[in-house]
């Protein structure tokens, strides 16, 4: 606080991503919010509006919560909401026990290595994402690479079932995500004090219980970040599910979209959208308060 | 503990060189030297972190070749002191005794004793980076005793600390030392630490190690140029051995513009070059030329330093050569002292200087 008073100008630089936020996010999470209480119907916009205006002065104010009453007696939503939870904790899980061996290797390597090796992690951002989850399709289709190969080799004898299944948008999200994981706890376990483990063997620990016992607890805040930056968005994921996944079960993001393109049902879109924020917002609390206490244990 | 021809080379030099040594339960080793000379590789070899590439080590008679770290009868205190930065004190003590798989009773017996020991009975429940440097220390010591190992290796164990909490520390050191009877062996550049702490120290110097002895041997009895300088001040004088007798030597110098007369024979070829080291508290300042032809000097008064409770007088020779000399500020005026550009008489007692051949 003594800080900012000194330095008037620290307070302009904190300012503009404020106002940032609040003009790119804040306002239109208003209007979404506001269209969420509104009632459908064919004119454009393709819903009532909330305040009722006569001569300059509000006559009215009509909150419609059907839209949220609907969410919750038709249970497409429910169980798609279900589903995202689900699909985005084990490809979170799957990110996690992939990216940590990875991250750890990439903190240990020698400079040279390390930077080598970070390259690869960001190569893939430098292709388009919707490429490369097209790739896939060509890898995981019935005449597909995978397929083709593993025919050839005799291993099977009919084509398996990659596309349209949920393995496919585990491979998906997995794939896609794994550097958001590799990302952060490549930068906590880079800051690790390497006598601690020595520390840990001195005193009896063998190499196994020296990970769990120190370096695994000291880089759970490394650990929180990456799950939350692959968990967040891959609950509302559209793309890898629609293009990958099962057509019988439907991810949120996909619902989301079909509401508002397909049935032009701004409202229950909306309303859809707004859960969704409601279901992240815990997470991404959590999250804050990770980052809070990791700052506060730094001495 | 022995340590027998060991070597270490990290791609073409020797960090380590033919290192052989015995270390006696109970004592208190220092290894001193700068930085590079190899004495933490070589304490790092023997807790395990570092293989030798040659030779080998014994604890107790049994050879370490090929144990773990984990696995060795001995533990470490840490330069950094390498607290577990996410546990509290008493966790971080309890750390060891937990691989030993102990009951959690005797666990909590032993840590609460040796907290006890090292007087950090208040801070159990403090994380590291809420304490201070004197307190970590402590917490680090205990967390190595508390495994009541054969030996304990102390990497600089009083660098990080201030001066003031070096001399309280170093005392509390020997102290637990004593009432524990663990033997240490501490590596440190710091050669006040060495003479304090050590019952022997061993000077080391590009991987071997040069000297071994008592701190009084190291400091009045060097063997070699290297160590004379490098434990305590020192002044080297080249000279010419004229005279080598059973009972005394005499050698010229010309750098000092006099005869050094000492009081014992060293049994070397005559008519060789050798060094004479005096030390400076060694030498006295006279205003008038003392009795005698030998073991005294002429020269000017350069420079003053005032220590507070010393002084030291870097005199100036009539051959050019500068000498330090070192006093007690006996008196309390500077005037009464020697001032800067006086004429002086440097003399030493026969048995003051160290000669040396190597």
């Amino acid at each position: 606080m003594q800080a900012l008073r000194k330095h008037p100008g620290r307070r302009f630089v904190v300012a503009v991503p404020y106002l940032w936020l609040s003009v790119l996010f804040l306002i239109p999470f208003i209007i979404v919010f506001k269209i969420s209480f509104s009632e459908t119907r064919m004119a454009m916009p393709p819903y009532a509006p909330l305040i009722e205006w006569r001569d300059g002065v509000i006559v009215g104010i009509k909150l419609y919560f059907a839209n949220y009453r609907f969410l919750f007696t038709d249970r497409l939503y429910a169980s798609a909401y279900l589903y995202s939870i689900k699909v985005a904790a084990v490809s979170t899980l799957w990110c996690l026990l992939i990216g940590y061996p990875m991250a750890y290797a990439i903190a240990r390597s020698t400079a040279a290595w390390k930077n080598l090796l970070l390259m690869l992690i960001i190569l893939p951002f430098w292709t388009s994402f919707l490429l490369r989850v097209y790739a896939w399709i060509g890898l995981l289709k019935s005449n597909g690479v995978i397929n083709n190969t593993l025919l050839s080799l005799e291993v099977i004898h009919e084509p398996l079932t990659l596309m349209q299944t949920d393995f496919a948008v585990y491979i998906g999200i997995v794939y896609s995500y794994l550097p958001f994981m590799i990302l952060p706890l490549y930068a906590n376990l880079e800051k690790h004090d390497t006598t601690l483990l020595e520390a840990a063997a001195d005193l009896g620990a063998r190499p196994w219980r020296a990970f769990l016992r120190v370096t695994l607890p000291l880089s759970m805040p490394g650990i929180m970040a990456g799950c939350l930056l692959v968990f967040i968005p891959a609950v509302g994921e559209y793309v890898i599910p629609s293009l990958l996944g099962r057509t019988d079960q439907l991810m949120i993001g996909r619902v989301l979209s079909d509401e508002f393109f397909a049935n032009r049902d701004w409202p229950v879109a909306s309303a859809v959208a707004i859960l969704i924020l409601v279901l992240l917002v815990v997470p991404i609390m959590l999250f804050q308060r990770v980052q809070k206490t990791e700052l506060e244990a730094r001495p | 503990m022995r340590i027998e021809g060991v070597t270490k080379t990290f791609g073409e030099a020797p960090a380590v060189d033919n290192v052989s040594l015995d270390i006696y339960r109970g004592e208190i080793f220092c290894l001193l030297g700068g930085s590079g000379s190899g004495k933490t590789t070589l304490l790092r070899m023997l807790a395990g972190f570092e293989m030798p590439t040659a030779g080998r080590l014994y604890i107790d008679g049994q050879d370490m070749s090929g144990i773990a770290p984990c696995d060795r009868p001995v533990n470490m205190m840490f330069q950094s002191y390498a607290l577990f930065p996410h546990m509290s004190v008493e966790k971080n003590v309890a750390f060891g005794l937990e691989q030993e798989k102990l009951s959690r009773a005797e666990i909590a017996e032993r840590v609460a004793q040796i907290l006890d020991i090292v007087k950090m009975t208040a801070f159990v429940s403090r994380k590291p980076h809420q304490l201070s440097g004197g307190q970590k220390q402590r917490v680090a010591l205990a967390r190595a005793l508390v495994k009541r190992p054969k030996l304990l290796l102390l990497d600089e164990p009083l660098g990080a600390l201030d001066r003031k909490l070096r001399e309280h520390t170093q005392f509390e050191l020997l102290a637990i030392q004593k009432r524990l009877g663990v033997t240490f062996i501490v590596v440190t550049h710091d050669q006040g630490e060495a003479m304090t702490l050590a019952s022997r120290i061993g000077v080391m110097n590009h991987g071997q190690i040069v000297q071994i002895g008592t701190p009084l041997d190291i400091y009045e009895y060097p063997q070699t140029k290297f160590v004379a300088d490098f434990v305590g001040a020192v002044n080297l004088f080249e000279g010419r051995l004229v005279e080598d007798e059973a009972d005394h030597v005499r050698i010229r110098s010309e750098e000092l513009g006099a005869v050094v007369y000492v009081d014992h024979g060293i049994s070397s070829a005559p008519d060789v070059t050798v060094a004479v080291a005096i030390r400076p508290e060694k030498i006295g300042i006279d205003r008038t030329r003392p009795a005698g032809s030998e073991n005294v000097a002429h020269g000017k008064v350069k420079e003053i330093a005032y220590m507070g409770d010393t002084s030291i007088y870097i005199v100036a020779l009539d051959t050019g050569k500068l000498v330090r000399v070192t006093l007690p500020n006996v008196v309390r005026r500077a005037e009464d002292r020697f001032t800067a550009e006086e004429s002086v008489f440097l003399s030493w007692h026969a048995s003051s200087p160290v000669v040396l051949t190597r």
